[in-house]
């Protein structure tokens, strides 16, 4: 099927089929890599630098977000050698209480927008929400595509609405919300992912984290694989965000090694690639201590924000 | 001296994966043999609500019991002789004690239990080999027929021997990926709910086998008309209730295997019929061609 | 937009460019994974064995030993034995003994305990017995401990369950078991071809002489320790190490009933010809040139972790390695990319880094082997990539290798390699793919792979070859059937068709 505008001719037939068995065995060989002393120190300060802590509940608050963007500037108080991390997502009505507290710090500020988590409400209303969150001060826009429209095969719509909120996200970056765990499979997660990043998303992100199964290490690998093509195709790099059910150091360590692996080094950076979690932290500054200290860490030492 | 004061057993339940009582509350004494008629235990009476709630964590648990792998299922019962293997002994009191065999006779029960299980164990991975086949159709279809376990099974074991006779239709039932629902022997329950101790601590999944004391005639009629159990295993040896399980079974057109039950259940009570009773075939056509 | 016809040269010219200007991945040391060596020291090793006979290990009549190594490092592991004619001989006698004392009048049941006791140590043992295999072999220890122990722990379980169910495999026919079983084996996969032979054996009734290979003795001598702690009547399992004579003095052993051998199709030839006459009953499992065929609509990432798989998993030395690709032409340049791509993340170096994905070459003379043949392909024409990893300084290494341009008359089309080197050619229709995977005198294995069913039945229909592995490759299991046509050998190993060769039927 060709777009009426001038974008790229998207056929879908051509996307590549994924085989469910030899992609979910490739991801687990990848997740038994062993990463020990200095290059799990590294690999953790690395996953910190790329979390996007998040907050996405209704009973969010200023104060709430206020605390969290504390631990984003400095996750571990007194340890200068841990990074701050990439960004804090929110809702939109938290974007200006998250700006304020993060002013000067280089932690990014994300927001969700169209109708997050659903994403089934009127275009108008999801185009301005994206709008609004980047007058608000928002860096980076967390968008939701409409997974009841490409599952029924609609997927000219899906493609022209995520088109027109990466033009009103103007110099914000754009991320695009697949919900894998509704698509549910990875042909579908490969045909969304490239549809998403031919319709112009600067990051494809897994989940909203509010369905389960979200991120798993095959999803995560399908979605690579997707960038990876365009990559070879255009020269572009576009960025992933695994979100959702990423709780440990070694899920997150596993990540990173998905993504060494699959697209290499330049990858290996937050610009194109970010973690969305927030109670991870707390594990991975655990696994930190414990490895300077050789000892296993408890819970109580470390700030819950 | 409170040292030489024993800590008397209560004897629960297996269901879910669990040791609970009754949720009726009612008890049955169980006692030894005359002359001695001493006082066992007092064992849970079940009811239709237990037999309603193990039903539930049976279908609960077949899925995802019919999915691992036969090695997986046939580790899984190995070491459930391994359980039972280690605690023989025990076995052989309760099997001298409720029924008043001799030593021997107890010894040769408890060996043949384990014997059978291991039987069992080596056939997880291999009966799907003897009943798959491939067919032979006269047109280009890859044309293939395979067993599959029929769900949930219904399991009234015999009377005697309380703990051969409850292996014997218990592994069959279990090792194809099924998960099972026992109405124990009414008058010697005692093996079969210490069964459930073994089961609990063997790595079998929560809910695979449940194991239920209590009066048959009460219980059976809830497992024979139960909507959602798939099949009866009738090796109750009772003539009058064999024939209502086979009338109530109609309800859900459950398959029904009635055995005869023999005393000793020697070494020609096993094998692939066993198994072959409580899978259904599931054939599939393909074409063959670019 | 105009169509500008051009010719074959220019088309040629400007994909050349293309290519070369196409963006590029970089794997390279951003984050790199620090040494994860496995702990060796919870490894028992004694610094010289005997022959496993009657139950114990006792030395040598010929009072001859020789040294094994670590082809990773090049230092000597520990001292075996050599067995002679008369120790072959003892080994046979106490095998036949064995069998007519002890074994042959056990309860079937009771046999499958033995077996299923056999399999429960090796899951006890199951790290010890991975480290020693890495050692010994120069295999990653992460496919020792992953792939090796756990599938010899399986072929033992699964065929400790078949013991007493005979009757059932064989439709009623009574089964009598052979006798005393001569089992030859080879160096690439140590312990999990003792696991093969030893466990139908033994589930089938006899008696079993192993003879492990010359280079990779240790993990057979671990598991003799093994059978001595399940309490195996002496004299069921005996365990002669040597090298090809002493193969041989087993092969032509009188007493012995049965061969079975795994190894290359030029020695199997010459046992089929020492056994001929004989009586002895004879399997062989031998060499490959297996064909992994790639259709375009294959599901192409994954085709591509089946190439990788079929030809770097265990260095090559695979009899049913994947080391010819049949890709269609259409798709070869993405495949080609892909796969250079991908060998660029395979981490060649100590086989005890659990990190390590690409191992030792087992032996110099394996090593020279595969540079011989290497060499010819070049020297043919064909073009050789690379993957460009660091080579250590000790120890036998190939890195992991394809050529492209390759026809069905060069000799790395044509020639098993047993190493880590593709040999890669394009079809262009099914029928093209079937002819080419089929134009050798081998015919052990082959892959398929596309997303469409049927073709998958049609092709795997028409390839001569015991194995088909359709998107997927090197997959084993006990109860799955293995075994070779034509010059691949004769015989199956797993599953119920594995009991067949261990048994005569009245």
């Amino acid at each position: 099927m060709s777009m009426s505008t001038a974008a790229p001719v998207l056929d879908l037939s051509l996307v590549p089929r994924v085989d469910a068995v030899g992609v979910e065995e490739r991801a687990a060989a990848l997740g038994k890599r062993s990463i020990k002393k200095d290059a799990k120190r590294a690999g953790i300060r690395l996953a910190i630098s790329m979390l996007d802590l998040t907050t996405l509940e209704g009973k969010d608050s200023e104060g709430k977000v206020r605390q969290l963007c504390r631990k984003a500037v400095q996750p571990l108080p007194g340890d200068s050698t841990v990074p701050h991390v990439a960004a804090v997502c929110v809702y939109p009505n938290l974007v200006p209480a998250a700006k304020a507290a993060l002013a000067g710090s280089g932690v990014k500020v994300a927001s969700v927008a169209t109708g997050f988590p659903a994403g089934l409400v009127p275009l108008p209303v999801k185009i301005d929400e994206a709008r609004r969150a980047v007058a608000m001060g928002a860096d980076e826009v967390d968008m939701v595509i409409d997974r009841g429209a490409f599952l029924s095969g609609e997927f000219a719509a899906v493609f022209e609405e995520i088109a027109t909120v990466k033009e009103a996200c103007g110099p914000a970056h754009l991320k695009v919300i697949l919900e894998t765990g509704e698509l549910e499979t990875y042909d579908n997660v490969r045909k969304a992912s490239h549809l998403a990043i031919a319709a112009g998303a600067d990051f494809i992100k897994t989940s909203t984290g509010k369905v389960v199964p979200a991120a798993t290490p095959a999803v995560v690998l399908v979605m690579l694989e997707a960038i990876r093509d365009h990559f070879f195709e255009t020269g572009r790099r576009v960025g992933l965000k695994p979100a959702g059910g990423i709780r440990t150091s070694k899920q997150a360590l596993h990540l990173l090694i998905l993504v060494k692996e699959t697209l290499g080094d330049d990858w290996l950076t937050p610009d194109l690639f970010r973690i969305g979690a927030s109670t991870v932290t707390n594990d991975l500054l655990m696994q930190l201590a414990k490895e300077a200290s050789g000892r296993y860490q408890s819970a109580d030492y470390f700030t819950k924000d | 001296m409170s040292s030489e004061l024993p800590v008397r057993k209560t004897y629960k339940l297996y269901i879910g994966g669990e040791m609970v009582r009754t949720e009726s509350g009612r008890s049955d004494p169980i006692y030894s043999p005359r002359p001695k008629k001493a006082l066992l235990a007092n064992v849970s009476r079940g009811s239709r609500k237990d037999i309603r709630d193990a039903v539930g964590k049976a279908r609960g648990a077949q899925e995802s019991w019919a999915k691992k792998t036969g090695y997986l299922r046939g580790q899984i019962l190995y070491r459930m002789a391994e359980m039972l293997e280690g605690r023989a002994e025990s076995f052989e009191k309760i099997l001298r004690e409720s029924r008043g065999l001799s030593p021997a006779a107890a010894r040769r029960e408890a060996r043949a239990s384990i014997d059978r299980i291991v039987h069992y164990a080596g056939w997880s991975d291999k009966f799907g080999a003897l009943l798959s086949t491939v067919n032979p159709v006269a047109s280009s279809y890859y044309d293939f027929s395979v067993p599959e376990p029929t769900g949930v099974v219904g399991v009234v074991a015999p009377e005697t021997p309380e703990l051969l006779g409850l292996v014997t239709y218990l592994a069959p039932v279990i090792v194809s990926g099924n998960a099972a629902v026992v109405l124990l022997s009414e008058r010697h329950p005692l093996a079969g709910l210490e069964l459930g101790e073994v089961l609990a601590t063997s790595d079998l999944p929560a809910g695979v086998a449940n194991l239920i004391s209590g009066r048959k005639e009460e219980l059976v009629p809830h497992l024979a008309r139960h909507m959602d159990v798939n099949a009866i295993c009738d090796a109750g040896g009772d003539a009058a209730l064999s024939k209502a399980i086979a009338q109530d079974a109609a309800v859900n057109v459950k398959r029904v295997k009635r055995y005869a039950v023999h005393d000793n259940l020697a070494g020609a009570a096993q094998g692939l019929e066993f198994i072959e009773a409580f899978v259904e075939t599931k054939t599939t056509w393909h074409p063959v061609g670019v | 937009m105009s169509t500008t016809v051009r010719d074959g040269r220019e088309r040629r010219e400007a994909a050349e460019k293309a290519a070369s200007e196409r963006p590029s991945l970089e794997f390279g040391s951003a984050w790199s994974y620090a040494p994860s060596p496995e702990a060796t020291d919870h490894v028992v090793l004694a610094p010289r064995y005997g022959l496993f006979i009657g139950g114990r290990f006792v030395a040598p009549r010929s009072k001859k030993h020789f040294r094994t190594i670590n082809p990773a490092t090049e230092a000597v592991v520990s001292e075996v034995a050599e067995a002679g004619a008369a120790d072959v001989d003892a080994a046979v006698r106490s095998a036949e003994d064995a069998y007519r004392k002890r074994w042959s009048k056990l309860a079937p049941a009771a046999r499958g305990k033995y077996i299923y006791r056999i399999a429960r140590l090796i899951q006890e043992k199951a790290r010890a017995l991975a480290v020693l295999e890495t050692m010994n072999g120069g295999k990653p220890i992460k496919e020792s401990r992953d792939v090796d122990v756990p599938l010899a722990a399986a072929h033992f379980f699964y065929y400790a369950g078949w013991a007493d169910k005979l009757s059932w495999a064989f439709r009623g026919r009574r089964t009598e078991p052979l006798g005393v079983c001569g089992q030859i084996i080879p160096w690439n996969f140590p312990l999990l071809m003792a696991a093969w032979k030893i466990a139908p054996a033994l589930a089938c009734g006899n008696t079993v002489v192993l003879k492990p290979a010359e280079t990779t003795p240790l993990t057979a001598l671990a598991l003799a320790e093994i059978c001595r702690e399940a309490d195996l009547p002496p004299g069921v399992v005996n365990v002669v190490t040597g090298a090809s004579e002493t193969g041989a003095h087993l092969v032509n052993h009188p007493r012995v009933a049965k061969i079975a051998f795994t190894g290359s199709t030029e020695v199997g030839k010459i046992i089929q010809r020492a056994v001929a006459g004989t009586g002895k009953r004879l399997t062989l499992e031998l060499g490959g040139k297996a064909a992994n065929i790639v259709f375009e609509d294959a599901a192409i990432d994954q085709a591509v972790e089946g190439i990788v798989n079929g030809i770097y998993f265990n260095q090559g030395h695979v009899c049913c390695a994947g080391s010819r690709l049949l890709v269609q032409e259409s798709i070869e340049p993405v495949v080609r990319r892909k796969l250079a791509d991908r060998i660029a993340t395979l981490r060649l170096g100590d086989p005890l880094d659990k990190n390590t994905d690409v191992g030792a070459i087992n032996s110099a003379a394996q090593l020279a082997k595969i540079r011989e043949l290497v060499q010819s392909g070049v020297d043919e024409g064909a073009v050789l990539h690379q993957s460009a990893c660091a080579i250590p300084v000790k120890g036998y290494w190939f890195p992991p290798t394809f050529f492209t341009g390759v026809a069905q008359s060069h000799r790395i089309a044509r020639e098993e390699i047993f190493g880590p080197v593709l040999a890669v050619m394009t079809f262009r229709t099914p029928e093209e793919a079937i002819e080419k995977a089929n134009n050798t005198p081998y015919g052990l294995s082959a892959g398929v792979w596309t997303d469409k069913g049927a073709k998958i039945f049609q092709v795997s229909s028409k390839l001569r070859a015991g194995v088909v592995w359709a998107n997927t490759f090197n997959k084993f299991d006990p109860a799955s059937p293995f075994g070779g046509y034509k010059e691949s050998g004769f015989g199956r190993e797993g599953g119920m068709q594995g009991l067949k060769e261990y048994v005569e039927l009245r």
